[in-house]
C-alpha cells in the first residue's frame, strides 16, 4: 500500500500538477512540497506528489556499489 | 522508466551480490523489512534464491491491510451492511474476511454501495457530485499515506462536504519496530525501512533503535539495487559491529522528511494507541481524528457494534498475527496453500498482494 512511482511534471496548476510515468498521465496533488518545477521528478502514492527525486543523490546511489573495494 | 531502470540493472544487481557475499557473516543473520512494497519487490524479483542461505530477509507488519484489527474489519463490513451508507475503501480492503465470513465484496455485491477509490482525493470528487449519499472512506495506510489523508480532511472542512466521514486504522511504523525489537525470540540484526514512510518522517526517526536496542537500520528503496544495496549497507554495520542508521534512498528520503507533510498530520489528528492484528495493542502507534474534525470523524458519527461474535474457527487457525511478527514463515501456517489461497484467502495476509503469503504463494511456491 506504500506503493509510489517516480512521475515527471509536465504542466502545474496551483496546488495540483499533471504528472507523467511509462506513457501514463494523471493529476497529483503536489501541496505537500514546495517549489516543485516543471521537468521535475516526484515520488507519486496514492494521487500525491510526497517527495521530490533528487538526480545527484540517485547518481551517488548508483556510483555507490561499483565503488567499493 | 526513469529512476526504475538504472536500478535494475544487472551488472549492478551482480555486484552488489557479490559484495554482499564476501560481507556476509557466517552466522545465521535476520533482517527484518517493515513494508508490503520490499516484501512484494523482494519476491518478484527473485531475490530471496540470490542470497546467502544463512541471511534471511523477514517480513514484518508492513502491510497496513493485514495489520488493521479484526473489529475494524468487521466494523467496515457493518457500515456497508447499511444500504444508506457508501463505503470508499483501497482496493486491497474490498476481500479481507470478516468475522461471520462476509467480505465488502460480498456486500458489495448484495449492496451495491462500496466503492473503490485510488486516492482520498476520488472521494472527495465522489462526496461532492453525490451529496445525498453518506460516504465512509477507510482510512487505511502508515505515515505514507495518512499526510493525504489528513490533507483531504482539512479539504472537506474547507469545501464544507456534509456527506463525507473518515474512519482511521491510521497506523505507525516506528512504534511497531520498537514492540518486535523487544520480543528477544526475534533475534533481530538489523532492520531494512520503508523508503516511502521514511519519505515523511525520515531517517531521523530511526535513531532510537540503534541508541536503544543496539540494532542497525538502513531506509531503502524498492527496486531489486535498492533492497541489495541496503542489505549490504546493514551487513558492514553488523561486521564493524557498529549499529546506526544509514539511508540507501538518499534520491527521496532526507533525514527531517517532508515538513509540510508532518505539519499536515498534526493538524489533523492526535496519536493514540492502536490494536495491530497479531501485535496486539501498541502504545502511541495509531492516529485519530482531532476533535475539530470531529464532523468527519465516522467514529464519532456512526455506531459501531462492539460485542463481537465469536471468531470463525478457520479464522482462529489462521497463523498471520505470528507471520506479521517474523516468528514463522507463511509456509508454517496449517491453512497456507491448503485451505488459504489467493482465490480464497482465510488472512489478510493472503488477501493482500503485499502481504508475506501473497507473495510466497504468487513467488516462491
Amino acid at each position: 500500500m506504500c506503493l509510489a512511482i517516480p512521475m515527471k511534471i509536465k504542466r502545474i496548476n496551483g496546488g495540483f500538477a499533471q504528472a507523467e510515468a511509462a506513457g501514463l498521465c494523471r493529476t497529483v496533488n503536489i501541496q505537500m512540497l514546495s517549489r516543485v518545477r516543471k521537468g521535475d521528478y516526484v515520488i507519486v502514492h496514492a494521487g500525491f506528489a510526497i517527495e521530490k527525486v533528487h538526480p545527484e543523490k540517485a547518481k551517488e546511489t548508483l556510483k555507490f556499489i561499483n565503488e567499493i573495494r | 522508466m526513469r529512476y526504475v531502470d538504472e536500478f535494475r540493472d544487472s551488472k549492478l544487481i551482480k555486484k552488489a551480490l557479490t559484495q554482499i557475499k564476501n560481507i556476509a557473516p557466517s552466522a545465521d543473520t535476520k533482517i527484518m523489512e517493515v513494508c508490503g512494497t520490499h516484501t512484494h519487490s523482494f519476491f518478484r524479483f527473485g531475490l530471496s534464491s540470490l542470497l546467502p542461505s544463512n541471511l534471511r530477509l523477514v517480513a514484518g507488519p508492513g502491510c497496513p491491510v493485514c495489520v488493521s484489527s479484526q473489529e475494524y474489519i468487521d466494523n467496515s463490513i457493518d457500515l456497508a451492511k447499511d444500504q444508506n451508507n457508501v463505503v470508499l475503501t483501497f482496493g486491497d480492503m474490498l476481500r479481507v474476511p470478516g468475522n461471520l465470513g462476509s467480505t465488502l465484496e460480498k456486500q458489495r455485491a448484495i449492496h451495491g454501495n462500496v466503492k473503490v477509490v485510488y486516492s482520498v482525493q476520488d472521494a472527495l470528487l465522489f462526496a461532492l457530485k453525490n451529496p445525498d449519499k453518506r460516504m465512509i472512506f477507510l482510512a487505511v495506510g502508515f505515515e505514507t499515506t495518512a499526510p493525504s489523508i489528513a490533507l483531504g480532511i482539512a479539504a472537506a472542512k474547507k469545501q464544507k462536504i456534509k456527506n463525507l466521514f473518515f474512519y482511521s486504522s491510521l497506523k505507525l511504523i516506528p512504534p511497531a519496530m520498537e514492540y518486535l525489537a523487544k520480543d528477544r525470540r526475534l533475534e533481530l540484526s538489523g532492520f531494512l525501512c520503508p523508503g516511502h514512510v521514511s519519505c515523511i518522517i525520515g531517517s531521523g526517526a530511526y535513531e532510537f533503535m540503534p541508541k536503544k536496542f543496539k540494532i542497525g537500520c538502513c531506509v531503502a528503496g524498492f527496486e531489486p539495487l535498492d533492497i541489495l544495496e541496503g542489505l549490504y549497507m546493514l551487513l558492514r554495520q553488523i561486521a564493524e559491529k557498529r549499529p546506526r542508521v544509514q539511508n540507501q534512498y538518499r534520491r527521496a528520503v532526507t533525514k527531517n522528511g517532508n515538513v509540510k507533510a508532518k505539519r499536515a498530520l498534526s493538524e489533523v489528528f492526535n496519536v493514540r494507541d492502536a490494536s495491530w492484528r497479531g501485535l496486539g495493542v501498541i502504545p502511541a502507534s495509531g492516529l485519530k481524528i482531532k476533535e475539530r474534525f470531529s464532523r468527519f470523524d465516522a467514529e464519532k458519527n456512526f455506531s459501531f457494534n462492539l460485542g463481537l461474535p465469536a471468531p470463525d474457527l478457520k479464522l482462529k487457525k489462521c497463523r498471520c498475527g505470528d507471520i506479521l511478527k517474523g516468528l514463522i514463515s507463511p509456509g508454517g501456517c496449517p491453512l497456507f496453500s491448503k485451505a488459504c489461497t489467493p482465490e480464497h484467502p482465510i488472512g489478510p495476509c493472503m488477501v493482500s498482494s503485499e502481504g508475506a503469503c501473497s507473495a510466497h504463494y504468487k513467488y516462491e511456491k
